[in-house]
């Protein structure tokens, strides 16, 4: 028992980064159908940044969270007006390799400016481990699934009651019926290339306490949040969510109880099989051939 | 006619160039060839994304590897079992996949390619782990072995004419035209009576056992594998030399396998900038010509001899 709740914690704490970087991947998917490869990219960025302006330029926390966060999503808005608007003819394969080349592009910049080292950064509180029924919980896992949870309510609140979200909710419904009402919707697939990108960058500066932040740190994390979207679902928010936590709770429970060798592999395992069985996930509409 | 050229260009090639180390690169061009050409028939003419294809290039060089290090298996045995296995492989996985459309079938591609790598990298009893398998002996046939070098260039390249052949026929075939009617449209190829699963699956087998090819003979080439020759980032790769040397195209995918294998070597002088480079100029090509190199070129020809042409006439009528 004392086993399983560990396990339990740490899935969860893991869970919750892959359902931030699941919802910028379903954000972004739901405005514009675009997957982003280099979404990982953005997530590592967070992480950097927070490294350099935290640690390096002992910045107080907020400052540095803001300062990444604002830094990665200027990234974003660049990837869309210089890259992705560019395209003339926008076929899937042709944008999946633009979003590739991009995440190769970001990946080399990092690698100059932060170095091919790792770095690591202090927990965002300095209290001790809390002990909970034998098993340890860390303060940082409580850090990830506060912002996390602060994060799912700013957004839900952003698409119910705001009028740029409702907007933006009218684009990805319809993008030309949007536009004809008077929504700008060029402008709302830069702001969801902008959200998705700052909140790539959140789920980096929330898991640079947690793990080794390097340059190449983004691939791996961004394709499993790519799994935790096509978990919950692509386009669904809550889809997202529930793909993130499950897929982190699955992985723990397999590496604890299984082999630690299937730790990466357990998301493919249930990327396939989710898209064998009901490939809309588990809270998409149903629809599947999606152009 | 374009044969002959073809054989002569490799022979000339072959004679003209000595140092070692650009007869070995210009190998593996050939044999990144063989993997785009399949990968072409898959994504070119049937319309059909892989972001996995890789996994069936390592799962026919492992073979080859486990089999002539592990097992003593002389390499020519090797190469069936090596082709049979990968067959199978993309056939059981095929027909669940290939079910799947546009970001699905690339997700559940992805999907497959991920979880061989990781088996690559896991299985460390049988594969080597993430250090790979050393040792895989040069291919020997009866007494007369083929030593990395000239003959060996000569080899991989007389078998890129040869499936170069194969695509040709395949293309020109009763389901050649099927495969180009799937791409066009799957609903209305179906309701002419195609067979839209076998073909596709047909095709996706066909490409698995090119890419089969192509693993055994990189194994027997460079005679150590590791799991990283094998991963997601090779798979992209294989799709962008695909894309960039012009779908739809046989001789887009000798170029984008050209280019895309070389690019890096000619990068090595930005030593660090290297990357960013590479990435930039991917983003660069797909952007202003994302038909591919071989399209886009010509088109950007027609367009400037249209121009000149009405240019021209305008000229001869003030």
């Amino acid at each position: 028992m004392q086993e399983f709740l560990q396990y339990l914690f740490s899935g969860l704490t893991n869970g919750a980064i892959y359902a931030v970087i699941a919802l910028g991947f379903s954000m972004l998917y739901s405005a514009t159908k675009l997957i982003n490869f280099a979404q990982g990219e953005f997530v590592m960025l967070g992480a950097l940044s927070l490294v350099s302006l935290w640690s390096g330029l002992h910045l107080p926390l907020p400052i540095a969270f803001l300062i990444s966060v604002a830094g990665v999503s200027i990234a974003g808005i660049l990837l869309e007006r210089l890259a992705i608007r560019s395209v003339r003819v926008p076929h899937p394969i042709t944008l999946v390799i633009i979003t590739v080349g991009a995440s190769i592009l970001l990946r080399g910049v990092a690698m100059l400016a932060w170095g091919k080292d790792s770095h690591s950064v202090r927990s965002f509180s300095s209290h001790p481990p809390f002990d909970i029924a034998g098993a340890t919980l860390l303060p940082q896992s409580l850090w990830i699934l506060g912002v996390t949870a602060a994060v799912v309510a700013a957004l839900h609140f952003f698409y119910k009651k705001t009028l740029t979200g409702k907007a933006m909710e009218a684009c990805a419904i319809n993008k030309r019926a949007a536009s004809i009402l008077g929504v700008p919707s060029e402008r709302m697939v830069m702001l969801a290339f902008a959200m998705s990108a700052a909140v790539g960058a959140m789920a980096g500066i929330l898991i640079a306490p947690v793990t080794m932040c390097g340059y190449d740190m983004g691939a791996m994390l961004g394709l499993k949040g790519f799994c935790a979207a096509m978990l919950g679902g692509v386009g669904s928010s809550w889809g997202a969510i529930a793909g993130g936590l499950l897929l982190g709770v699955l992985e723990s429970l397999g590496v604890g109880f299984i082999s630690s060798s299937l730790k990466d592999a357990i998301a493919f395992l249930l990327l396939l099989f989710i898209l064998y069985v009901r490939p809309s996930g588990i809270f998409g509409a149903g629809e599947v051939h999606r152009f | 006619m374009r044969r002959i050229v073809f054989l002569i260009v490799i022979l000339a090639v072959g004679l003209a160039v000595d140092n070692p180390y650009r007869l070995q690169l210009l190998t593996i061009v050939g044999v990144n060839t063989m993997l785009t050409l399949g990968l072409n028939m898959l994504m070119g003419y049937a319309g059909q994304i892989s972001l996995g294809h890789a996994a069936f290039y390592g799962i026919g060089a492992y073979t080859t590897a486990i089999l002539t290090t592990h097992a003593q298996w002389p390499p020519l045995l090797a190469l069936p079992a090596a082709v049979l296995l990968t067959a199978v492989v993309a056939l059981v996985v095929g027909f669940p996949t290939l079910k799947l459309t546009g970001y699905y079938l690339g997700m559940g591609t992805l999907g497959f390619g991920m979880i061989v790598y990781i088996l690559l990298r896991e299985w460390s009893a049988v594969t080597g782990g993430a250090s790979g398998l050393v040792g895989i002996p040069p291919l020997a046939v009866g007494g007369f072995t083929i030593r990395p070098g000239r003959d060996y260039f000569y080899l991989v390249w007389l078998m890129v004419m040869l499936l170069f052949i194969i695509c040709e026929r395949v293309v020109d075939s009763r389901v050649g035209r099927a495969l180009r009617a799937i791409h066009d449209s799957e609903k209305a190829a179906a309701a002419m009576g195609i067979d839209t699963i076998r073909a596709k699956v047909s095709v996706f087998v066909l490409s698995a056992v090119f890419a089969a090819l192509a693993g055994f003979l990189y194994a027997h080439l460079i005679s150590f594998i590791s799991p990283g020759s094998f991963d997601f980032m090779m798979s992209i790769r294989l799709v962008t030399m695909v894309v960039i040397g012009g779908m739809a195209s046989i001789w887009g995918a000798v170029l984008g396998a050209f280019i895309l294998t070389l690019l890096p070597e000619w990068l090595h002088v930005f030593a660090d900038y290297e990357v960013i480079i590479y990435g930039s100029i991917l983003m660069t090509v797909m952007i202003f010509l994302p038909q591919g190199l071989t399209r886009g070129v010509l088109d950007i020809y027609e367009r400037s001899r249209h121009k000149f042409n009405s240019a021209r006439s305008a000229a001869s009528q003030g």
